[in-house]
């Protein structure tokens, strides 16, 4: 076995150089994300028991005041409103605790080894976030379940669906994450821009309250946050998961203004296609600041 | 012998924004050859690893790597450079073991080679029976081999190590220094390391000298000692600079003053010592004869102590 090894080790020596395989180090990028999720448990908790308190305090406490529609008679109860915004913000977290780890990478210096491997950056990114992305998919997916309380009758062609537009959007959020935390020195910092970005960010998509009509008269701060929640990419994510889950449901009307679905699904793959392509861009630059 | 260099560096210069950190540096590795970078930290020897490891991006000078363009054949200088880092690499939530396949699948090797090569790594390192446990349950010393053995298992024709004793207790840097003689020996492999212990660049087959990122001294350790011009006198005095200027004016010769002491350079010192403590007995409270030391070549190319603070890894000079 030793010689064996050895002789391996001299031919290996002999050839002129090993072919780079970018596929293979995004696989195995993306496994190490895994076991690392799996042996810190208390990612799991966080990542899945906050949106779960959420939506049940936040079902709670708001749905006697929660009124959809002008009229009040038809629409759907908070609890059900907020159930897919609940889901986003698993996403959401789970592609913040994803991403916070390139920080800890480059900080416990696992990531220096990573930098100086034959292999393009995109092929460590890809592996990153589609890591992320596949955790944070596989929660959304256990707290899906919980839908099941509300009534949502779900199908195979609807699961696929989900499952598909839970990978662009885990996609997108895992790349603006990690666009976000590739410069960061400081998981301290990143939480910074967690609470003047992403929360506010993922607060204006409807996720959590419908945005104001647009109407003659409005007052010009209900037309702005109108206008931020149109322009908030994530906002179509949510109104795709919306309308995806609630297809069936005879009886819960949506929003009226919710985007229309084919919309949805084109503003949700351009927002992972950008967010993707600008964290391959930001990684590919080598400077100083690759090491701490 | 007709062998491309290992590295070629010529007129190598890099800035950290307005600081310089490497000032036209040009010089020549061999391959096979063990070669030490030796410098006091700040000398520049850091920014050359990061150069030459790729992770940083040239900027002034050209570098060839083994017949490869640094510049535009990072690639191809990745895959047959083995990189052991001064700070750690290892993902310590995994175990040696699969530290060792991350590392193998980033150079492109799977399957059975793969398992034969990490098996044996660990085996040659001593790892064999650890290769399931998590990194974070290994001592210092356990953890620099698995970091020899990552540097190690794509069988790198050059293995580049930053400060690779530190942390190292003397007896782990006797088996690092094994492990490397070996390599270069059966497997011809070069081996470049940077480090600011004299007693380590020692043991190099040659040494370049960095200080403020010029090189101002290249060759073996032996030829480098012969070139100071013989032994050392340290003296120990409350004024020394104005001994250092009777010293000079009565003997015609050029001392040196140094974190308080007088410092001569002088073929048969002991003859010196007699003369200097006849001619200023009350001077002098003590004096100390050594042979020449790397430290004395350096103070002797640049006018500076290699250490300018005192610090309990520096060599106490002249007392050898």
């Amino acid at each position: 076995m030793a010689q064996l090894a050895i002789e391996n080790a001299r031919t290996a020596a002999a050839a002129p150089a090993i072919a780079p395989r970018p596929w293979l180090a995004a696989a195995s990028l993306t496994q190490r994300e895994w076991v690392r999720f799996i042996r810190q448990r208390n990612r799991v908790v966080g990542a899945i028991g906050q949106p779960i308190i959420f939506w049940l305090l936040f079902g709670a406490g708001l749905g006697p005041t929660f009124r959809l529609g002008v009229d009040g008679a038809a629409g759907m109860s908070y609890r059900e409103y907020f159930f897919p915004g609940s889901l986003i913000l698993i996403l959401l977290f789970t592609a913040i605790f994803a991403t916070i780890s390139v920080i800890e990478d480059r900080r416990e210096g696992f990531l220096q080894s990573v930098l100086v491997a034959p292999i393009p950056r995109w092929s460590m990114v890809l592996g990153k976030v589609v890591g992320g992305s596949m955790i944070a998919i596989v929660e959304g997916l256990l707290f899906l379940a919980l839908g099941l309380t509300l009534g949502i009758q779900f199908s195979v062609p609807m699961l696929l669906a989900i499952v598909l537009l839970l990978a662009l959007i885990s996609l997108a959020l895992t790349s603006l994450g990690f666009l976000i935390a590739w410069r960061m020195d400081s998981t301290q910092g990143f939480h910074a821009i967690m609470s003047v970005f992403l929360m506010p960010m993922w607060l204006l998509s409807g996720a959590f309250f419908p945005p104001p009509p647009m109407e003659p008269g409005m007052s010009w701060i209900s037309w702005g946050l109108s206008l931020a929640m149109q322009l908030n990419p994530l906002t179509y994510g949510v109104a795709a998961l919306r309308r995806l889950l609630y297809l069936n449901v005879a009886d819960a009307q949506l929003p009226l203004d919710t985007p229309q679905l084919a919309t949805c699904w084109i503003v949700t793959l351009v927002f992972a296609a950008v967010m993707f392509l600008m964290a391959c861009k930001i990684a590919d630059q080598r400077t100083t600041g690759d090491m701490l | 012998m007709n062998q491309p260099p290992a590295i070629q560096v010529s007129r190598l210069t890099y800035h950290y924004g307005r600081r310089r950190a490497l000032d036209d540096l040009s010089l020549s590795v061999a391959q096979g050859e063990i070669f030490a970078f030796l410098g006091p930290n700040g000398g520049g020897k850091t920014t050359l690893f990061r150069l030459l490891s790729t992770l940083i991006p040239l900027q002034q000078g050209e570098v060839q790597i083994l017949s490869h363009d640094l510049r535009c054949a990072s690639d191809a200088v990745r895959s047959l450079i083995g990189v052991v880092f001064q700070a750690p690499s290892l993902d310590k939530k995994l175990s040696v073991a699969e530290n060792l396949r991350h590392q193998g699948h980033l150079y492109g090797l799977s399957g059975d080679n793969l398992r034969v090569r990490s098996a044996h790594m660990l085996d040659r390192l001593g790892l064999a029976d650890r290769s399931r446990d998590r990194v974070e349950t290994l001592s210092g010393g356990l953890r620099r081999r698995v970091e020899l053995a990552k540097g190690m298992l794509h069988s790198p024709r050059l293995l580049l190590l930053d400060e690779p004793s530190t942390g190292l207790d003397p007896a782990a840097r006797s088996d690092l220094w094994n492990y490397l003689r070996s390599v270069r020996d059966q497997q011809g492999v070069t081996v470049v390391l940077t480090t600011h212990l004299l007693e380590e660049a020692e043991k190099a087959d040659r040494i370049a000298i960095l200080h403020e990122g010029q090189r101002v001294a290249l060759d073996t350790p032996d030829a480098l000692r012969a070139t100071v011009g013989g032994d050392s006198i340290t003296i120990q005095t409350a004024e020394p600079a104005r001994l250092a200027a009777d010293i000079a004016e009565r003997f015609n010769v050029e001392p040196l003053v140094l974190d308080g002491s007088v410092r001569l350079e002088q073929a048969a010192g002991h003859e010196w010592i007699v003369r200097l403590v006849e001619a200023f007995p009350q001077q002098i409270e003590s004096v100390t004869l050594g042979k020449p030391t790397l430290e004395d070549v350096f103070i002797a190319r640049t006018g500076h102590r290699f250490w300018q603070e005192p610090s309990p890894d520096a060599l106490p000079s002249g007392t050898r």
